[in-house]
């Protein structure tokens, strides 16, 4: 094996690694500010792929511009979202919030597959490859990498140093007590989520420009958010990128060792034994 | 024995026998065939009930129970070349065995951290077996045709596939029942409340916790070997669909959780729904109903949870007191 193709098997799955954690981003902060686990997750991602896909296939909108429409659309749909289920049942045993979240994926996937069907789909676009010294890169997942790096940066700073940011902070901290400060909980909560589903839909779009996919794809990514948000603490937006990285370095890595079917036997096995030995993740304190 | 004058276990035997025998008198093999989907919506709910109902833990990956079992059962058949009665034991010891393995192990974790990890085990074990050679790897296990010649033929093969199938569902009833009506029943339904708690009051709650996992994986496992010992043939995609658990989760939800007759409720009225919508015929403004069968029953997933969270038995419980004593 030669260095070359050990090097570009590493830096391509990082680079996509970068991307699965953003869609997990979107898991970790709606998972750390409201306790829920999101399993429409999957469905938002489908339906960021089928956004960025339409607008760039069929009105021929470069796929960059027709994400920030993607986004913009999955935040306001994460809002509805959450006032349809979750604002109904704060306080309701965690089944309730699970299912709820569930049948919002049945219904999504159920209208797009009659919309759309289950054939793949792909968008058939591309920027050429790049070539850094012996290693040859694709240009949209460098580009869909870099997008990803920005884009966390910007949830940081909105987090940290803006009013909505530090509201977001303060009512994951303790909802009463900021809530008794004057902070209108419920709003926040409803922001977080769209921030969430904005992520997700914002990560389809990226994976949409450098692969193929279906209206299920979204499944896989969502599997693939759990693994990275146990990886890197549920709750924790920066640890998603760590889970990131580190499931696509194996992703990268791994397929060079052994069959390519077994990699998602050890990803899954991981997945279990952190969530058995360390539930709080890498990143996380102890408890 | 005045616990067993029981409303609710009574209507639940009696929905499962007219459902069972119904085609066995009428010899209609497309009663045959929607009392098979039914039956094993009935079973699989019951005994997640076991686990959710009663121990209050949410289990999204309950299909891998069945999916296991029946991989054991179809490797006992077609490899070992043992009767079917053996391969059904053999079927429910494998999926009581993962269930014992696993559960000391993932019971600790509560609440969503449970669910997850239900997921993980799932997908694992699906992954594991696209990739395990003595099971098929990714394109399963077929049996061969001349396996059911000492059954009487692949017609009477069906029908005696059917009878286990009832007899597994009678069993399954009577099993939540007697679970729920026992001393370790009512340290289950101590945990679900304050886990805790009941703790303290002496419950050796991790063992509680596992005895009910494996009794929930035992008739699962058993009803995987019949039903892909029925269909000849089994793939990791049919046998461990995540899908199924989590439809089993709606049925109890439907049904009413923690009662015997909420998930055997459930189960008929969601298959009921299920197989109307899809057979449909009807269309508005040039949309087939069916296509939209996913996002109706959706739709009817999410009224439940947001209004009668407790279940169509739940909800009698509540709304009529006196119901309480008889409606299991």
């Amino acid at each position: 094996m030669n260095l070359g193709n050990l090097s570009t098997s590493l830096i391509d799955g990082l680079l996509i690694g970068v991307v699965y954690g953003i869609a997990a981003m979107g898991l970790n902060l709606i998972w750390g500010v409201m306790r829920v686990i999101n399993l429409a997750h999957g469905a938002i991602i489908a339906l960021g792929m089928f956004g960025v896909y339409l607008l760039f296939s069929v009105l021929g909108v470069n796929p960059y511009i027709a994400l920030g429409l993607v986004a913009i659309l999955g935040l306001i749909l994460g809002i509805i979202i959450y006032n349809l289920t979750i604002n109904q049942m704060i306080g309701a045993p965690y089944l309730s919030t699970l299912l709820a979240t569930f049948s919002i994926n049945m219904v999504i996937i159920g209208l797009g597959t009659a919309a759309f069907s289950t054939s793949p789909r792909d968008s058939g676009f591309s920027l050429g490859t790049a070539e850094l010294g012996f290693m040859k890169l694709q240009n949209t997942r460098l580009v869909a990498a870099l997008l990803t790096l920005l884009i966390t940066g910007l949830l940081y700073f909105f987090l940290y140093r803006t009013r909505p940011g530090k509201y977001i902070r303060a009512v994951s901290n303790n909802r009463s007590a900021a809530e008794l400060m004057g902070i209108p909980a419920s709003r926040i909560l409803a922001l977080s989520f769209g921030l969430g589903t904005m992520l997700a839909a914002i990560a389809g779009g990226l994976i949409a420009t450098f692969f193929s996919f279906t209206i299920l794809s979204g499944d896989v990514y969502q599997q693939k958010s759990f693994i990275i948000g146990v990886l890197g603490g549920l709750g924790n937006p920066l640890g998603a990128l760590l889970g990131g990285l580190i499931l696509g370095a194996l992703e990268g890595l791994l397929p060079l060792a052994m069959p390519n079917t077994w990699v998602p036997v050890i990803e899954f096995i991981l997945f279990i034994i952190i969530l058995l030995v360390k539930p709080s993740g890498l990143l996380g304190d102890k408890k | 024995m005045s616990q067993w004058k029981n409303l609710g276990l009574w209507l639940a035997l009696v929905i499962v026998v007219v459902l069972g025998l119904w085609p066995i008198f009428s010899r209609d093999a497309s009663g045959r065939e929607a009392g098979f989907t039914i039956l094993l919506a009935i079973v699989m709910a019951t005994s997640l009930n076991i686990v959710m109902g009663y121990t209050g833990y949410v289990s999204f990956g309950h299909v891998v129970f069945y999916g296991l079992g029946g991989y054991v059962g179809m490797y006992t058949l077609a490899t070992l070349g043992l009767p079917l009665p053996v391969a059904v034991l053999a079927g429910g010891a494998g999926s009581a065995l993962l269930a014992f393995l696993l559960g000391k192990a993932i019971l600790r974790l509560r609440g969503s951290y449970f669910a997850l990890a239900t997921i993980g085990i799932n997908e694992a074990v699906r992954t594991f077996v696209s990739n395990f050679q003595p099971f098929g790897a990714a394109t399963g296990i077929e049996l061969q045709f001349s396996i059911y010649k000492p059954y009487g033929g692949a017609m009477q093969a069906l029908w005696l596939t059917y009878y286990g199938v009832v007899a597994i569902a009678i069993l399954a009833v009577l099993f939540s029942f007697m679970i729920k009506n026992s001393k370790f029943g009512l340290s289950l339904l101590s945990i679900r409340e304050d886990e805790d708690a009941a703790e303290v009051l002496g419950i050796v709650t991790p063992n509680a916790k596992t005895l009910a996992f494996v009794l929930s994986a035992i008739l699962p496992g058993m009803l995987g070997t019949l039903f892909f010992f029925k269909n000849g043939n089994v793939e990791p995609g049919d046998a461990f669909r995540l899908g199924f658990s989590i439809e089993s989760l709606v049925m109890i939800m439907l049904g009413g959780q923690g009662t015997v007759l909420g998930p055997v409720i459930g189960a008929l009225g969601y298959q009921s729904l299920r197989s109307t919508l899809l057979t449909s015929n009807l269309s508005i403004a040039g949309l087939q109903l069916k296509d939209f069968q996913l996002v109706i029953s959706g739709l009817l997933m999410l009224l439940i949870i947001l209004f009668i969270p407790a279940g169509l038995v739940g909800w009698l419980r509540q709304r009529f007191p006196r119901l309480r004593r008889v409606l299991a």
